[in-house]
């Protein structure tokens, strides 16, 4: 079953077409990779996405429901959530609050004005197991500011997943970290597989080889291709675009 | 450990933090006592006006300490409280049970629909439209002519609470204000560690990532904003009592900067350091300007100290969290 489809999406800046007639299906469960040479649109597509743009044609169908123009807050209560490319956390607040604050979004209005937050046990539970979930529960009590690169990564996914989300759009999760993060990374998203569905932006050709059900391949804003990755590699279209050293990660 | 303990500071640490705050209250509660030792009256006046300015920035606090929202309007709500009372006693209505939730009423509004519309913007747009509606409301009083215009119009009495409390009497009314701002303080102690609370503090330090997880960000901190109003309007009640007088002055953008020095020197987001900065701005002033009328030449360097020497406010001085 399709759990996103995307319909003849169109985006410009000015005379710049960053999404071009764009249209891509992702089906429930799957894990569907996004990859591009930079400047192909990922991230503007991404951001259409999530919400944060609005495209100037085209839909986007979220779980049967037309979500082209429905703001961000209303997209993740339908159960889109996002993570960001660049870490986006609240640096200030430990990584239980940040994972505690996204369980708490999904538990009905926050309008409730007196009794204190960081007690309510059912919430810090949630929080907690999600970050067992990513690996990060024994640092649950460190700020954000405090934890490595590539944990705050992994606190990025943690509270993208917090919010309940039927699907993931993962912006670049592997950007700046190491081997051995980007592999624990890889085996973290791989539990998730069956459980949500993932929409996957990521540059690690690797890692979109070893976790991808399906790849797209975006160039100036269009889908040039559509498959699985055997097919994907296969493809003289995409080998084309990715001319140069990227061309040889393909291939690897 | 169980979950709901978890991330609760450990104890000493809240211990020290309750500890700053205790001491101030205790201060505040003394000025009676010692007033009446030193024979001196007037000092109960005083700390009564500290007191009210407090808690105008206690309600300052909650929306520039914990969201981030720049407000250079605070002084306009304060004003609205006041003139509620004014024109209420200028019309006979001396009652108490009217005029405060009135005037209370009437500031949260005004805050309602200043704050729908200023909260469309952001940073330095925001602090302008602020400005802007305070302005506004501030001219709009200086053209009640009815009222006083820009004499201002001095008020018949205090309000009256059906003979169960004579606030004509300057220690009785000294206590009531100390309540009002003891359980303000309480209040919102509780108001920010809340499911409300938290968001509003998320907010403050990043609104995408709020918005990215399903907070729609604009109701929250509109209803911090209009919950400070209120707050403010309260406080206004209360300094029409105490002057009983009303003037457009006390919607000056001048007396809206002064709140956020008090906020700011006292310490942003600790809601125990806007009242201590309160005290010191005030006390400082009355001492100053009885030395010099140009007590601020004095008074400015002290400000620039204080933010370089402590930054975060006096009271993180006092230990290390505040």
């Amino acid at each position: 079953m399709t759990l996103l489809s995307v319909e003849r999406l169109a985006k410009s800046f000015g005379a710049v077409a960053a999404t071009r007639d764009l249209s891509l299906e992702v089906a429930e469960g799957s894990i569907h990779a996004v990859i591009g040479p930079n400047g192909a649109g990922k991230t503007t597509l991404v951001a259409q996405l999530a919400g944060e743009l609005r495209p100037d044609a085209g839909r986007i169908l979220f779980d049967g429901r037309d979500v082209t123009r429905l703001p961000v807050h209303k997209r993740v209560r339908l159960g889109l959530a996002r993570s960001f490319q660049i870490s986006n956390t609240l640096l200030s607040f430990s990584l239980l609050e940040n994972v505690a604050l996204a369980v708490q979004a999904c538990h009905g209005h926050s309008f409730r004005f007196w009794a204190d937050a960081s007690r309510d046990g059912r919430i810090n539970a949630e929080a907690l197991s999600v970050l067992q979930t990513v690996g990060l529960a024994d640092r649950r009590d460190r700020l954000a500011s405090e934890v490595s690169h590539g944990e705050r990564r992994l606190l990025e996914i943690a509270i993208a997943l917090a919010t309940g989300p039927k699907m993931l759009l993962l912006d670049e999760p592997m950007a700046g970290v190491g081997p051995e993060e980007g592999q624990r990374m890889v085996e973290m998203l791989r539990t998730l597989r069956g459980r949500v569905t993932i929409l996957l932006i990521e540059h690690d050709m690797d890692a979109v080889f070893r976790l991808a059900d399906r790849i797209t391949v975006l160039v100036y804003g269009r889908a040039i291709s559509t498959g699985t990755p055997d097919e994907i590699r296969a493809d003289a279209a995409v080998r084309e675009a990715y001319l140069g050293e990227e061309d040889d990660e393909l291939v690897g | 450990m169980s979950a709901d303990t978890l991330s609760a500071p450990p104890r000493g640490i809240r211990f020290r933090g309750a500890l700053l705050p205790l001491v101030l209250f205790a201060l505040l509660a003394a000025v009676p006592f010692v007033a009446g030792a030193l024979g001196q009256p007037f000092y109960v006046s005083l700390f009564t006006r500290i007191m009210i300015f407090a808690i105008a920035a206690l309600a300052l606090d909650l929306v520039l300490g914990y969201g981030g929202m720049v407000s250079l309007g605070h002084a306009a709500y304060m004003g609205v409280g006041a003139y509620a009372v004014g024109i209420l006693s200028f019309h006979g209505v001396d009652s108490g049970w009217v005029q405060w939730p009135l005037g209370i009423g009437a500031a949260a509004l005004a805050a309602l629909v200043i704050g729908a519309l200023s909260l469309r913007t952001r940073g330095v747009y925001f602090i302008m439209i602020t400005l802007a509606f305070a302005q506004m409301l501030y001219y709009t009083a200086n053209a009640l002519s009815t009222y006083g215009g820009d004499d201002g119009m001095t008020l018949w009495g205090r309000s009256t609470f059906s003979g169960l409390v004579k606030l004509s009497d300057g220690q009785t009314f000294y206590w009531i204000v100390f309540a009002v701002l003891a359980l303000s303080y309480l209040g919102l102690k509780r108001v920010v560690a809340s499911k409300f609370g938290r968001v509003l503090r998320g907010c403050k330090e990043n609104e995408r990532r709020m918005t990215a997880i399903g907070y729609n960000t604009y109701a929250y901190k509109l209803a911090a904003f209009v919950l400070s109003g209120a707050l403010a309007g309260l406080s206004g009640v209360l300094l029409a009592n105490h002057t009983e007088f009303v003037s457009p002055a006390y919607m000056s953008w001048v007396r809206s900067g002064d709140l956020i020095v008090m906020v700011v020197i006292g310490g942003l987001g600790t809601l125990h350091g806007p009242i201590a900065g309160t005290v010191l701005v005030l006390v400082l002033e009355e001492v100053l300007s009885k030395l010099t009328q140009h007590w601020w030449l004095i008074f400015g360097p002290l400000i620039v100290l204080t933010v370089w020497r402590a930054k975060g406010g006096v009271v993180r001085l006092f230990g290390g969290r505040a």
